[in-house]
């Protein structure tokens, strides 16, 4: 069969000009180097969580308090985000509600244009890769530049980030001294970390005092309060936040947490989860506009509540984005981010897309072996391969699959739902493999064969041996 | 006690060896063991590929084969983990009972046997693979995720046999990227996993590369074959039956 004809028949094409997963880790991986380099890097922070987590004994407990917490405020969200509202109104903070991406999108650009900005800062916020605010924002003639080292790395090249946390974890020292050699004037072949992170610093100091406008995202809510926590190592947030005379948040529904006293628990599982620190370097809470500011919070839908209502799935919305599950991932970690075509990769991205758009990431949940470890670093403990299983189940019973896959699974369940039937097959099978090796023996119909050697097929099953041997 | 010896399909086709092995060690431990002869297969390879509702008819014909021997023991952790998660029927007694009653060769042995000394002979180096669903999804052994004490039940066994010299790779127990059809799906990525295994156990400079479950194994001999390796895979099950 053509290689073509194969690929047409098995794998779900993806909408636009995007690759699947597994085309795009194929690509990835054609550089083996790279692969491995890009895998050890990120082993590495997985290690440093385990060294970190192993530090405190009731890390377990801990795991286990968040999570419940969590399952908590899913269960009452519509009283926590009213609480919170009140609060934080009655701070002086405005609140805003938007139901998907367009709507937050558009609230942002309200603001701007009301408020006559032409600069813009934005430190990290998945919630707004989520919704392509910068695409959406540079279509209107607004330029947002990203503050955070590894975002603006990512936007000087015109790429996605690649990891939640660590934005441009896919490039090396080299790539980013070219990229900062081009867009910064650094020297043409300096490679030094500490001269490059000066150029970037200097370049942002200007952004950050230029700016009118910044954006943050935010990690967690505080009902109670009003209050809300946004966590940077680079202060990048804090800068934004403190130069610029509007400040505004977005955050996803589900960024919500009953009380102050529940902020403990998730700031000392997200930074170990994230990055094996004890704490993230900045933990800025942020109450009140200061005398003479705008404070904005955007509260985002944008898919959550059809998520919240799906029993097998809603629990995936307790996700803090540490991006432990991403480190651990054995598949992530040799096919990169950008393989996931998506603004949260990894695990648990192959969980939450699906939501948003079955078609267009009817390859991600494919794109796991079902090991399990993305379940066990998970500090909230979302059963992320379980549902990765169950989000399969759904995608094919929706149709999302192909003729090809359809129709080898009927024949495959066929022979195998009869003894007989499996048991001549199996025979006839083994003796093609013996006599016409070649047949299965073939790189291009048959991917087993490409890099591995098929198993040898014996004369007799082991129901021929105990038949003869043991009955 | 009598045990259901349940071979997996392609163990059956592929591995016979490591089928004779397992009931050979079963017997030899005591127990009386049979073979329901019109078995195929638990039903995974649709289910993990989205089409568990076409694995009806396998489960029907497992509780058809299954339905009456005490334990139902198996040399393969992801076969039983499927069983034990997803094996239903309109009479759910008796898939219930199946369920509860179903165990890898290793955690049998450890468990319900409680075996504490075994007569093997297997004067090797050998490194121990972890195979995922034997291990996050049955508990076979301690997994480097948790904050939890270290133990294996396949060690346990392997640490009983003579003259066998254990290790692990670096990397204790990162999957080996077979996955089911994830194999042929995502191949690339297959492959690579499997081969970043493979160098962590070359590295400890082993003959044998072994585990509970014939899958990974299968995944790993086809690329050590591949490569023209001199090392070799062998299933827990034929170390255990040596003498």
């Amino acid at each position: 069969m053509n290689p073509k004809n194969f690929n047409r028949l098995f794998f779900v094409p993806i909408q636009g000009a995007g690759l699947s997963h597994s085309a795009a880790a194929e690509i990835f991986n054609k550089d083996e180097e790279r692969t491995d380099w890009h895998d050890e890097t990120l082993w590495f922070v997985r290690e440093k969580r385990d060294k970190a987590v192993k530090q405190i004994s009731e890390w377990e407990q801990l795991r286990t308090l968040g999570s419940d917490i969590k399952d908590h405020t899913l269960s009452n969200l519509d009283i926590y985000l009213a609480e919170f509202e009140k609060n934080a109104q009655a701070n002086g903070i405005k609140i805003h509600w938007a139901i998907d991406a367009e709507e937050h999108n558009e609230i942002i650009l309200g603001i701007i244009r009301e408020q006559k900005v032409q600069q813009v800062v934005k430190s990290k916020s998945m919630l707004t890769e989520e919704c392509h605010l910068n695409d959406y924002l540079a279509q209107r003639g607004i330029d947002v530049i990203d503050t955070d080292l590894g975002e603006r790395i990512v936007q000087f090249r015109n790429e996605p980030p690649s990891h939640i946390v660590l934005p441009a974890i896919h490039l090396k020292k080299q790539d980013v001294s070219e990229t900062f050699h081009e867009h910064l004037g650094t020297e043409k072949g300096n490679n030094d970390p500490q001269y490059l992170t000066e150029a970037a610093r200097q370049h942002l100091r200007d952004k950050f005092i230029k700016s009118q406008l910044a954006i943050t995202g935010v990690n967690f809510a505080i009902a109670s309060t009003g209050g809300f926590v946004v966590c940077t190592n680079e202060g990048n947030a804090d800068m934004g936040a403190h130069a610029a005379k509007i400040h505004v948040a977005s955050m996803g529904i589900e960024k919500i947490i009953p009380k102050v006293e529940h902020l403990g628990v998730f700031l000392r599982l997200l930074a170990r989860s994230a990055t094996g620190q004890p704490i993230t370097t900045y933990s800025s809470h942020f109450h009140q506009p200061r005398v003479g500011q705008q404070m904005h919070i955007i509260i985002v839908d944008n898919g959550r509540t059809k998520q919240l209502g799906r029993p097998d799935f809603r629990s995936s919305l307790k996700c803090i984005r540490c991006a432990a599950c991403f480190n651990t991932c054995p598949v992530y970690r040799r096919s990169g981010g950008h393989s996931y075509h998506t603004a949260v990769a990894g695990p648990i991205g192959s969980i939450l897309n699906p939501n948003l758009d079955m078609k267009a990431n009817a390859d991600l949940p494919f794109a796991s072996t079902l090991c399990g470890s993305c379940s066990n670093v998970c500090p909230v403990k979302i059963d992320i391969h379980v549902q990765l299983y169950k989000w399969r189940q759904v995608l094919v019973a929706e149709g999302f699959t192909t003729g090809g896959k359809k129709v080898a699974m009927k024949g495959m369940a066929f022979v195998l739902s009869h003894p007989s039937i499996y048991r001549i097959s199996g025979k006839i099978g083994r003796w093609i493999m013996r006599v016409f090796p070649f047949i299965f023996n073939n790189k291009s119909f048959n991917p087993w064969y490409k890099q591995r050697e098929m198993p040898e097929a014996p004369e007799q099953s082991f129901r021929d041996w105990y038949k003869k041997n043991k009955k | 006690m009598k045990v259901g010896l349940f071979i997996p399909c392609y163990v059956d086709q592929f591995y016979p060896k490591v089928a004779v092995a397992t009931l050979e060690l079963l017997e030899k431990l005591g127990c009386e063991v049979v073979f329901p002869l019109n078995q195929t297969c638990c039903g995974q390879p649709m289910a993990n590929s989205g089409f568990a509702s076409l694995s009806e008819g396998c489960d029907k014909n497992f509780i058809a084969n299954f339905g009456e021997v005490d334990y139902v023991v198996s040399p393969s952790g992801s076969c039983v983990l499927h069983v034990k998660e997803h094996l239903h029927d309109q009479n759910e007694t008796k898939a219930s009972y199946i369920r509860r009653n179903i165990y890898e060769l290793t955690e049998f042995i450890v468990d319900v046997l409680k075996v504490e000394n075994m007569v093997a002979n297997f004067p090797h180096k050998v490194g121990m693979h972890i195979s995922c669903h034997g291990q996050r999804g049955l508990n076979l052994s301690s997994m480097s995720e948790l904050s939890a004490p270290s133990f294996s039940k396949p060690a346990y066994l392997l640490n009983m046999v003579k003259g066998l010299q254990l290790s692990l790779p670096k990397r204790v127990d990162e999957c080996c990227g077979f996955g089911g059809t994830f194999c042929v799906f995502e191949e690339a990525v297959s492959v690579k996993m499997g081969k970043d295994r493979i160098t962590e156990h070359a590295i400890n400079e082993v003959e044998y590369i072994t585990g509970v479950d014939v899958s990974c194994l299968m995944h790993l001999e086809g690329i050590l074959k591949r490569q023209g390796s001199s090392v070799k895979t062998i299933h827990i099950a034929e170390i255990l039956n040596t003498h």
